[in-house]
């Protein structure tokens, strides 16, 4: 890809169920603090700012006014995205090939603890005029669609209770994993149903945190003194909103958004991929978006790969070694920025623990939960 | 480095109080029309930008979600940007890098808002804008702060109320000859000083009304833009600025963001003298003081200067630099991401010379729109003319 674009600078703060004494805004200001110490650059030597972020999650009406002060952002070109945080990202990557920017920081967070009631919040993003009155909650629609994924993939449940046991002890190597969790697919298949055949031990749980990525031009990733991770492609689509008339067993959107990514990215096999962080909002997603970033040829082969450990922190291709949203915690829309810190952790030699041998390429997937179908893919590589 | 983008279709819907349409129809309608101007069909368009002030209206979460496939986005890219206020005009910014990155080539620009949804008046939504802590217990509302701005604005110039009121009366007339209006009116300055006052200075008649309604645009990579069409409208320069939250710490005679704004625009587009290089202009206008307000960020107005050169007609339609020849907030109507867009659509078929009844002689070259928004904190702007980008 011409006018190459690198992320120079991340920062974060440790996922939490609940942060009492902190608000949004001092989440925020300690990671974009990290960050900017991370990329070794001032505050006012950012050119652009994003946030992403949405009105009812934060309990303000027209949130982007609250969005400048904690990020040294006034008097700014500075704007939010209703959306994931990879928006976030391929946003930023648009600025700067586009000349206008050269440093753009892409910030999102979770106050989800705030939300007293996310569960009732969600009935409002159910379509007003056809499926409100119908009065279910919009996780039933994640239900229905895993028992038509499971039923066209003949996938059993006792794989999606694999993905949740994989996750949740791979965060126990993470040091800002809110709910590692050492335990076993057999455990989590003989927990309750929250509505069949979805447990409640395979959705993911919230989480409190912020984060914010720095990203520049080539020309100015080369001054600055962290090592480059650089974008390869950025891919964002939706499939229809209208739940009567989407794929109900196919995750559309991310196909589509991979394939954005691949073609910018150059790559033209999935598996020259060496690590994965994929959306996993519901256990069964990780297999479904796997499947549609095009990793396996057909279904079965997904399930092959968990039960061979594949996609273990030691196999060929790992998924989720961060703990992924059953481990870390759901961050609203910062849980896609998670995953891009993960990646850049691990293509710096970062990891710690959980470093993989000679990663060189990653992609991170991200999809916005119930009822939306809005997925986005940005693939990041060391050189 | 960027690629030449160019509007190559505008549409919009009627602005009315109540639309029977539901938000994600009135998205379509504007996303269709704007499609039939360029003459493409839905798969020639490669992506889609929505604009859309706050959720609380339409008592929706995740309201761009709602309205992506209403926008076109079915299995497109697609994002939803927001600045509040200021976000129909910077749609158009947001839409311009996605095609001056190079990653696509087209893209429909939509804004679409339904305020009647909220019962009885959106005001009662506009509480949930304000700091929870330090301004919400106050119980403020939007004619009140901008009240306090007007006053303001008003004091340091020595500016009377009779010129603010000219505004309503210039934009109000400009409407009428808008065939989308909700508001077009024949009005004098006494009209508009007879009717109530809401919050003082603020009288009725200088208000902008809620409206319902969506507008839209189609922007496509040079190449593509010469293809469609004989008259592209190329976008020259686009800029924006947010302000910090705290409003209250502000000078609030001068909005200072505006031009930051307007010069990141100004220079993109080689643009040195405002004043002489520009021919027509939409500044936002939800309220009268504010479009003289904005003139002057723009740099079209010496400070505290513009009132007395809308006294001199210069701001006429046949005047030297026609503001707000589509009629405006205050005229056509505030459906608050929509009218910003709809300035967007005014400069696209006043540069193409369609503007109808609305036209402004001599052959405009050169157009700047702006919108505003969150707490009197951001500025939007973006400059489109019939010369194509060096």
């Amino acid at each position: 890809m011409a006018n190459r674009v690198a992320i120079i600078g991340i920062g974060y703060t440790a996922l939490q169920p609940t942060t009492p004494l902190r608000s949004f805004k001092e989440l925020t200001f300690e990671a974009a603090q990290k960050a900017y110490a991370n990329a070794g650059i001032r505050f006012d030597e950012i050119d652009s700012f994003v946030t992403c972020a949405e009105d009812l999650n934060e309990g303000i009406s027209i949130f982007d006014e609250y969005t400048p002060d904690q990020l040294g952002a006034v008097q700014k070109p500075m704007h939010t995205l209703t959306q994931d945080g990879l928006h976030g990202i391929a946003d930023a990557l648009m600025q700067i090939r586009s000349g206008i920017a050269e440093t753009v920081a892409v910030e999102a967070h979770s106050k989800a603890s705030n939300l007293l009631t996310p569960d009732w919040l969600l009935d409002y993003a159910v379509d007003p005029i056809y499926n409100r009155l119908l009065g279910f909650n919009a996780h039933a629609l994640a239900a229905l669609e895993m028992n038509l994924f499971l039923n066209e993939t003949t996938i059993k449940p006792e794989h999606c209770a694999s993905v949740v046991a994989k996750n949740q002890a791979n965060a126990l190597a993470n040091p800002v994993a809110a709910y590692p969790l050492a335990t076993t697919p057999m455990n989590v298949n003989h927990s309750p149903y929250f509505a069949y055949p979805l447990r409640e031990a395979e959705m993911a749980k919230h989480a409190d945190g912020a984060v914010v990525v720095i990203l520049a031009s080539e020309a100015k990733a080369r001054q600055s003194r962290a090592k480059p991770v650089w974008v390869m492609g950025a891919g964002f689509a939706n499939d229809s909103a209208t739940v009567e008339s989407r794929e109900w067993a196919k995750a559309v959107y991310a196909g589509i958004a991979a394939k954005q990514a691949y073609r910018q990215a150059a790559i033209e096999d999935p598996r020259q991929i060496d690590l994965f962080e994929v959306d996993d909002t519901y256990a069964y997603k990780e297999l479904q978006h796997l499947i549609a970033l095009g990793l396996y040829a057909e279904p079965l082969e997904a399930v092959r790969a968990l039960e061979t450990g594949d996609t273990q922190t030691d196999g060929r291709t790992p998924v989720n070694v961060s703990g992924g949203a059953l481990g870390m915690g759901l961050a609203l829309e910062a849980t896609g920025l998670y995953r891009i810190v993960e990646l850049v952790l691990q293509l710096r030699g970062q990891a710690g623990p959980r470093q993989l041998p000679g990663v060189k390429i990653g992609l991170a997937q991200s999809w916005r939960g119930v009822p939306t179908t809005s997925g986005a893919v940005v693939i990041l590589g060391s050189e | 480095m960027a690629r030449k983008v160019a509007v190559i279709g505008a549409g919009m819907t009627k602005f009315i109080r109540r639309a029977l349409e539901t938000p994600k129809e009135l998205a379509w309608l504007a996303a269709h029309a704007a499609l039939e101007s360029a003459e493409m069909k839905l798969s020639q368009i490669d992506c889609a930008v929505l604009g859309t002030a706050p959720e609380a209206f339409d008592g929706f979460h995740m309201k761009g979600e709602y309205l992506s496939d209403g926008c076109g986005a079915w299995n497109k890219p697609f994002l939803r940007c927001y600045v509040g206020g200021g976000t129909g005009v910077y749609a158009l910014a947001q839409a311009w890098f996605h095609v001056a990155s190079g990653l696509y080539d087209t893209a429909l620009v939509v804004c679409e808002e339904k305020m009647s949804s909220c019962q009885p008046h959106p005001q009662a939504a506009f509480l949930t804008i304000f700091d929870p802590i330090t301004e919400q217990p106050l119980k403020p509302n939007l004619l009140w702060i901008f009240a306090l701005e007007q006053t303001r604005y008003m004091e340091t110039y020595g500016i009377t109320i009779e010129e603010i009121a000219r505004v309503s009366v210039k934009n109000k007339r400009n409407a009428l000859n808008h065939p989308a209006a909700q508001l077009g009116a024949e009005l004098t300055v006494q009209d508009v000083l007879a009717s109530e006052i809401m919050a003082w200075p603020v009288h009725r008649l200088m208000v902008s009304p809620t409206s319902d309604g969506a507008a839209a645009v189609v922007i496509a990579a040079d190449e593509i833009a010469r293809r469609m069409t004989d008259k592209p409208v190329w976008i020259q320069g686009v800029g924006w600025c947010l302000d910090t939250a705290y409003w209250t710490n502000r000078e609030l005679a001068y909005p200072e963001y505006v031009e930051k704004a307007a010069w990141m625009a100004y220079r993109m587009a080689g643009i040195r003298e405002p004043r002489k290089e520009i021919n027509i202009a939409e500044p936002y206008d939800p309220f009268a003081y504010k479009e003289l307000h904005h003139l002057e960020g723009l740099q079209l107005a010496p400070k505290g200067q513009a009132p007395k050169l809308l006294a001199d007609g210069v701001f006429d339609r046949d005047g030297d630099l026609p503001t707000t020849p589509s009629g405006g907030l205050l005229g056509v109507g505030n459906p608050i991401a929509a009218a910003g867009m709809m300035k967007l659509c005014e400069l696209f078929w006043q540069l193409r010379g369609e503007a109808g009844g609305r036209q402004v002689p001599g052959k405009p070259e050169r157009g700047v729109a702006q919108a505003w928004g969150d707490l009197m904190q951001v500025g939007t702007v973006v400059v489109m003319g019939t010369k194509e980008p060096k």
